[in-house]
């Protein structure tokens, strides 16, 4: 009989489960595996690098592109850290308006992983529902922004501008009839914050309608249950944080425990798992829907009752109205100088973390004085949880590297950076 | 969660001569900076230490320090030349530049204390410019491992004791540390497909980058203590 041979399989780039761009080295035994050695760095842009070459402002682009699925929440995480340094405080609208996209966000991010999840697990249908939600979700994105995806909405001192009183309806034409149309614009006819509490009311049950589909399906279990266990000593030690953290049973969640913006006031709850597998990090996942659900409906009840600045009006750091700069010599030196120049930071150095759907999304940075970060540091919370892969997959079979890749919620975009 | 005075009191009575520097910045945050030599027992104390039981490592992150403080343009009274394209960028200049012995390349490194909900930040200069070397902390956190990984690829910095440092986030065959001040934006060599040659080759870049808005430092008006945003904004 021929010795056998470990075999070393070529897993990705171009894989439909690798979740964009990742290239894994497994070293099999039959169909059992010995080692993986991931490979990324196959989108990285630079980011950090970029960012060390323009003013801060131009840089709040860049922070989209990081995690495409969980635009705003990049985007906080950035100004944050120039806010910090600067020493200014935004606006209590304005961070009622960011806690509420933060959520928004959160949902968008997990519907789009449980999707992608099932996806990959075998299971079709939750893809489409998952995707018919987020729908939704990113018209908002769309009516106070302009872009569905990469919004560039938050900016230091605040939000670029209030909620629109009108969300944007559909028009019949070529391919959508009068009555499809009328069918679609049902919930839109009141302003941004009436559609999303109509969704907010929806949203629990369409969460059940996720749940009647996996959470005690066979299938699902059987490849869910007991995969990837993660002991809360080693998901510390691994540098896990978010759900990948909860779901092995540790509460930490930086929204609870070092609050930033209004998450001191909002009611919710932390979930957490008990066995840390991939299955319980699943249920970890979409409760955090739900109880995101509950924190956008405290912020739109707020948000009703209470208008006011979204931006501050120093005009050292954010632009002067339209309208203002038109009839004031100074607001037009002030909006000059702050698009050709840009704005200098204090010299220093700060960290800014906030509670990313993914995990903890941290942002260093070092200034010297100038217009210019000196060096962004982008802390992506996939990144550690990718680097596990290893400790993850290790023992496991072929297929559950694919159940792995799902549960870590890795997108490329913010681990290459 | 631990007040930022009483951390850093606890961290300098039990570190005393361990540490170069131990600052609270004005962002409440506390940075204190360790040699490579003390680094190890430095980090093994402050995941371990009852009082400090930093339990994850959440970053490290390369810096270099050798342009700090460098602006591309630099202007004090009004004159009559506006800022052109063509003025050189800080990588164009970087040659001249010198940064004093052992304080070009740094590893700085975030812990979180989950169980104690405090944060730190420390810093560790390599003692060399030329070859930069810190002690690798992959033994303490299991989870430094790639982050060290993504510096020694992006800065050069090695990290001695690390199992397994390989280049990380850059090309196969990458030559060079794309993220030191000296290397340029654009990068040295570009890729294309070759029609006559059947494949990909690499070749010099034929762009040069150019200063969209210079670097400045300034510390006119606006910046000046009687006008600083902190009060600017608590009466808007």
């Amino acid at each position: 009989m021929p010795e056998l041979q470990n075999l070393t399989l070529n897993f990705g780039p171009q894989h439909p489960a690798a979740h964009g761009v990742l290239r894994l080295i497994l070293e099999m035994d039959g169909e059992v595996i010995l080692r993986a050695d991931p490979h990324v760095g196959l989108l990285h842009r630079a980011t950090e690098k970029l960012a060390e070459s323009k003013p801060y402002n131009q840089s709040i682009g860049y922070m989209d592109r990081l995690d495409y699925v969980s635009m705003m929440c990049n985007e906080h995480g950035y100004v944050l850290a120039i806010e910090k340094l600067l020493g200014v405080k935004v606006p209590e609208r304005a961070q009622y308006i960011r806690v509420m996209f933060d959520e928004i966000t959160r949902i968008l991010n997990h519907l789009l992983w449980i999707g992608a999840h099932g996806l990959d697990v075998g299971a079709m249908t939750v893809f489409l529902y998952a995707f018919r939600e987020r729908e939704d979700l990113m018209d908002v994105y769309e009516a106070v922004s302009g872009a569905r995806l990469h919004a560039t909405y938050y900016r230091p001192g605040g939000v670029y501008r209030d909620l629109p009183d009108v969300m944007p309806q559909f028009l019949a034409g070529k391919f959508r009839s009068e009555k499809d149309a009328g069918r679609l614009n049902e919930n839109r006819q009141g302003s941004l914050l009436d559609f999303l509490e109509d969704f907010t009311n929806r949203f629990p049950g369409y969460v059940d309608e996720y749940e009647t589909l996996l959470t005690d399906n066979r299938i699902w279990k059987q490849r869910l249950v007991d995969i990837a266990v993660v002991s809360p000593e080693q998901a510390l030690q691994l540098g896990f944080t978010g759900p990948m953290l909860r779901g092995s049973g540790v509460e930490w969640d930086l929204r609870k425990k070092q609050p930033y913006e209004v998450y001191d006031r909002m009611d919710f709850d932390i979930p957490v798992g008990t066995n840390g597998d991939c299955y319980d990090r699943y249920l970890v996942r979409m409760e955090e829907m739900r109880q995101s659900n509950r924190i956008i409906r405290q912020c739109v009840g707020w948000l009703r009752v209470n208008p006011g600045p979204v931006m501050i009006d120093n005009h050292k750091f954010t632009p002067p109205s339209r309208t203002e700069m038109k009839g004031d010599m100074e607001s037009l030196i002030h909006h000059f100088k702050l698009f050709t120049e840009g704005y200098c930071l204090p010299e220093g150095e700060v960290y800014s973390a906030i509670e990313h759907p993914k995990g903890e999304f941290g942002v260093y940075l070092v200034s010297d004085g100038a217009n210019k970060p000196y060096r962004l540091k982008i802390r992506a919370p996939g990144f550690a949880h990718i680097s596990a892969m290893d400790d993850l997959v290790r023992g496991h079979m072929l297929s559950d590297v694919v159940t792995v890749i799902g549960t870590q919620d890795i997108v490329f975009g913010e681990i290459d950076r | 969660m631990t007040k930022p005075e009483q951390l850093i009191d606890q961290l300098r009575t039990r570190f005393a001569d361990d540490l170069t520097s131990s600052e609270v910045t004005p962002t409440a945050e506390i940075t204190i900076e360790t040699t490579v030599e003390k680094m190890s027992a430095v980090f093994l104390a402050l995941r371990d230490d009852e009082q400090f039981q930093f339990d994850t490592m959440i970053d490290i992150c390369g810096v270099d320090y050798l342009a700090f403080g460098v602006a591309e343009w630099q202007t004090e009274e009004p004159e009559n030349t506006g800022f052109s394209r063509g003025v050189d960028s800080i990588a164009d200049v970087a040659d001249d530049l010198v940064a004093q012995p052992g304080r070009r390349f740094a590893s700085v490194y975030h812990l979180l204390s989950t169980a104690l909900n405090h944060r730190l930040r420390v810093r560790v200069y390599a003692p060399e410019n030329d070859f930069p070397a810190v002690n690798s902390v992959t033994g303490i956190w299991r989870g430094a491992n790639w982050f060290e990984r993504e510096s020694f690829d992006l800065f050069g910095i090695v990290y001695e004791g690390h199992p397994d440092l390989r280049r990380l986030l850059t090309d196969y065959g990458f030559i060079g540390h794309p993220f030191r001040k000296d290397f340029p934006l654009s990068g040295h060599v570009e890729m294309r497909y070759d029609e006559e040659q059947k494949r990909v080759i690499y070749q010099p870049v034929s762009i040069k980058p150019r200063v969209l808005v210079p670097r400045v430092i300034r510390d006119d008006s606006r910046y000046v203590d009687g006008n600083n945003p902190q009060e600017a904004s608590s009466d808007a």
